[in-house]
């Protein structure tokens, strides 16, 4: 579903940001549903995980998604995202080593210059992380 | 007689089951669920367990919508009919 880039509109991208902005010092996570790469719905998802260095989006709510939630409008995850409060939006090592849904786009955004928001876009298989342009 | 489960597939893991989204497994616990589906599907199982048989840790094994962590793992035992879903995680962090 991934390609050299990766369409993001512009009212999602701006959900991310506010997201982000609202959970921060934590990291705020959820994911984009649609159909062959094309982003549909924004679903903004609680981050299970503690402290503020670290996101585990609730397994739970994925479930539901996942078997239900998304077949049901004929929708898949097609893209994952969360926020990085006081770091460069690039996947960290953590990320890396917990990626585990390698034809989902990953979207970090960094509040690192909290007056400049930005996100950037990924793809992460089996440890091998290439960047997609995102376009709006 | 044999415990048959329906085992929900998701989206990363349906390389191993040629793309199916549900697939029939046998085993009256979770354990022998997994062994079950590495059978059918080869190399299904260590996506889903460590080593050493546990549930890794960044892998959720829901039975009938109750997590395994909950329930006894992968020694938690099934009944016909019940429902397995599997997710990986969607974790991460800034580290």
């Amino acid at each position: 579903m991934t390609g050299e880039s990766f369409l993001l509109p512009a009212e999602m991208a701006q959900e991310i940001i506010e997201h982000s902005l609202a959970e921060t010092p934590r990291e705020c996570c959820g994911l984009i549903a649609g159909a062959d790469g094309v982003a549909e719905r924004l679903y903004r998802l609680h981050n299970l995980a503690p402290g503020t260095e670290l996101y585990e989006i609730d397994p739970q709510q994925l479930l539901d998604l996942e078997f239900k939630t998304l077949p049901a409008q004929g929708w898949e995850v097609v893209a994952i995202y969360h926020s990085h409060p006081h770091s460069p939006a690039r996947p960290s090592s953590t990320d890396i080593a917990l990626a585990g849904w390698p034809d989902a786009v990953y979207l970090i955004c960094t509040l690192e210059d909290r007056e400049n928001p930005g996100i950037r876009g990924f793809t992460i298989r089996d440890g091998e992380v290439s960047e997609l342009v995102i376009r709006s | 007689m044999s415990v048959t489960v329906q085992v929900l597939i998701p989206t990363p893991l349906r390389r191993f089951t040629g793309g199916q989204a549900k697939v029939e497994a046998t085993g009256a616990t979770l354990s022998e669920v997994l062994d079950s589906l590495d059978a059918q599907h080869p190399g299904f199982s260590e996506r889903v367990r460590e080593d050493d048989g546990q549930i890794r840790r960044f892998v959720n094994v829901f039975v009938n919508g109750t997590n395994a962590r909950d329930l006894a793992g992968a020694d938690t035992a099934l009944k016909s009919g019940d429902e397995v879903g599997i997710i990986p995680a969607m974790a991460g962090g800034a580290e």
